[in-house]
């Protein structure tokens, strides 16, 4: 049996920039993408352009122009890079053009929780770092001439992880949904839950699925779209809980992280373990959709829903 | 609950011990002389009481969660047997097994049918294996909600006695969908149409928790603690060591008296001095006041509302700041 690589997840957790062990690590790998390409002229100046970028899963080198332009896929062995909320929008979005929704909602430190660093510290430095004020953007716009509201995660915001901000950006997001009768698609990418809000973060959990009880009883659509990696609360709440529950490809998922289970049971993890054709395989997905397709398939499914 | 020598102290509880064995050589000594010292005995059971105060007055939050794990410490079957009547336990998810780690079943309080679930741990080797020390699998999440139904079917109320280190993080607990099972809860029961009480009996962590942990009413006793993670495993991330536990139980706020500060839980049910583990008995003559009165306010409500108010509690928790947006410059 060959063994899974096991990626320590819940150090994205704890929104320091993970430190290396030699070789490439994804986070940094995406990072360079962001920054390459995406994000405003002043990032652009410090990185040169027509930077060139490996895949990490089979070491085909591209562009990074080309590599978005294949929405950042590797056109060799189909892996699916990590990508943030902009780079969903800007695809899936007919011409780009989308509402950034409750963008002026954003974490405080309330308990004064300090680890290693003080977060409030650590949610000034990443908004000082980054456009970023949480780790969900809200965004309404028409998919393939169907309207839509979107969720999606930002897992550079310390790992993706769920707290106050995104329970209550989700919950307006339904309440949106709700009053202009759209479906909800939520794309999810994170390492669990925000352990700087401690209890809070956990009721986050009650909080999204009493909201997703009142888009059901409005009997609106909810996408759920599980990206790599999907962990802890999320898995235990609204990630699982979609109409369709569909995945990319390749994607880790799971309720524990790898490094846990494998700690817990003193074996390795069998390979393909938590990825998405296994879940798929176990039936907790609807299905596996390639990233080139799921704007199409989405305008699809909103039809379907609604003829 | 186990009487002296089978007590076991926990490193702060040792003072306790030191009596006991003093009453143990008096006891010796008198039995030996047969000199009278009642009198001696009695002032050392009362130095025991004291002291079992003195550790209650000063407890930190690191103390409280060695408590809620206290070995002698009841766990729900416990409570079922000293508070309930005409209890009926009932197996299995009707899928894959019947997962040890979750009991539950019908019973009576006071003469009135309810439903009690609840994570079971062992007090022994071979009983905490049975029970998974209380880590319960999709299928005991699965179970608990069958319960859950079976009680919204015949309008019976629900109590839910949490005491959890967390859901198992196992290889079949994946493959079964450990996640599912517990987010299916949690939205099953926040639209539950009968009144559904909570109780933290011990260890209320995190989605292991909340998957049976979403009520009308939370009630937290005084020795137990209620978060996102347990103390050691946020050491372990946040701090890379395993060495600040104390300090992380203490960063989380994790006691009855933060959770109830933030509005999180509902109401503290004070425990006999010293802890739960004092006194079975005790401990669950003082819980079933507080089901009592909630259960009865409960009913009270109609289901409707009753679940709205559910919702829109959950609704209201969470801490953020809104930034004012200036339309004219935006972008
Ligand atoms: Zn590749």
């Amino acid at each position: 049996m060959k063994k899974e690589s096991v990626e320590d997840l819940e150090v994205n957790l704890t929104g320091e920039e993970p430190v290396s062990e030699g070789g490439e690590i994804k986070p940094k790998w995406y990072k360079r993408i962001r920054k390459g390409i995406t994000t405003s002229s002043t990032d652009k100046r410090e990185t040169p352009e027509g930077l060139w970028s490996k895949c990490p899963e089979c070491n085909y080198i591209l562009t990074s122009a080309e590599l978005k332009e294949n929405l950042y896929v590797c056109p060799k062995c189909n892996y699916h890079h990590r990508i943030g909320s902009e780079e969903y929008y800007d695809f899936l979005f007919d011409g780009e053009e989308y509402i950034e929704l409750f963008d002026n909602i954003q974490s405080k430190d309330f308990l004064n929780f300090t680890d290693l660093k003080n977060y409030q510290k650590r949610l000034d430095e990443i908004h000082s770092k980054t456009n970023l004020k949480d780790s969900m953007r809200i965004a309404t716009g028409k998919v393939n001439g169907e309207g839509i509201v979107i969720a999606c995660m930002d897992f550079e915001f310390i790992g993706g992880s769920l707290g106050s901000v995104m329970g209550e950006k989700f919950s307006r997001a339904v309440d949106y949904c709700i009053e202009n009768k759209l479906p909800f698609l939520v794309i999810s990418k994170s390492g669990g839950a925000r352990m700087m809000e401690s209890a809070f973060s956990l009721m986050q959990l009650a909080k999204t699925s009493g909201k997703l009880s009142q888009l059901s009883d409005a009997k609106l659509p909810f996408i759920s779209l599980l990206t790599d990696p999907t962990f802890g609360g999320i898995s235990a709440s609204f990630g699982m809980l979609g109409d369709l529950n569909i995945a990319e490809p390749g994607a880790l998922i799971g309720f524990a992280g790898p490094r846990v289970i494998k700690e817990t049971i003193k074996k390795d993890l069998p390979e393909g373990f938590q990825r998405s054709e296994f879940l798929l395989e176990h039936g907790f997905l609807d299905f596996i959709v390639d990233r080139k397709k799921l704007k199409d398939q989405l305008s699809q499914l909103i039809i379907l829903f609604r003829n | 609950m186990p009487e002296y020598p089978n007590r076991q102290f926990l490193d702060f509880e040792q003072p306790i011990k030191v009596l006991y064995e003093e009453i143990e050589k008096l006891k010796q000594t008198a039995e030996k002389s047969k000199i009278d010292m009642s009198d001696s005995i009695q002032k050392l059971q009362d130095a025991i009481i004291d002291k079992r105060r003195e550790i209650t007055e000063h407890l930190t939050p690191w103390q409280r969660v060695q408590l809620s794990r206290h070995p002698d410490r009841p766990y729900t079957l416990k409570y079922i047997d000293n508070i309930f009547t005409d209890f009926v336990e009932l197996h299995g998810d009707r899928n894959v097994k019947d997962d040890k780690a979750m009991v539950g079943g019908f019973a009576q309080l006071n003469g009135e049918t309810v439903m009690v679930i609840g994570q079971q741990k062992g007090n022994n080797t071979k009983m905490r294996q049975l029970r998974n020390f209380g880590m319960a699998n999709p299928e005991g999440y699965r179970k608990a909600l069958r319960l859950m139904r079976l009680a919204e079917k015949f309008n019976k109320p629900v109590i839910t006695l949490v005491d959890t280190p967390g859901a198992f993080p196992g290889l079949e607990a994946e493959e079964r969908g450990q996640g599912e099972a517990i987010a299916r809860n949690i939205y099953e029961m926040i639209r539950l149409k009968v009144p559904i009480i909570v109780v933290i009996i011990g260890e209320g962590a995190s989605g292991g928790a909340f998957g049976i942990g979403v009520g009308d009413r939370t009630l937290m006793m005084e020795n137990t603690w209620y978060t996102v993670i347990s103390p050691e495993s946020c050491s372990s991330i946040l701090w890379r060591s395993w060495d600040k536990k104390e300090v992380a139980a203490e960063q989380l706020r994790l006691t009855a008296t933060d959770m109830k500060g933030f509005g999180l839980v509902d109401e503290i049910v004070n425990e006999p001095l010293g802890g739960a583990h004092w006194s079975y008995t005790e401990a669950a003559d003082i819980l079933k006041t507080f089901l009592e009165k909630n259960i009865k306010e409960l009913k009270s409500i109609d289901p409707q509302t009753r679940v709205n108010n559910r919702i829109e509690k959950y609704g209201k928790m969470g801490f953020w700041e809104e930034l004012i947006v200036d339309s004219t410059e935006e972008q």
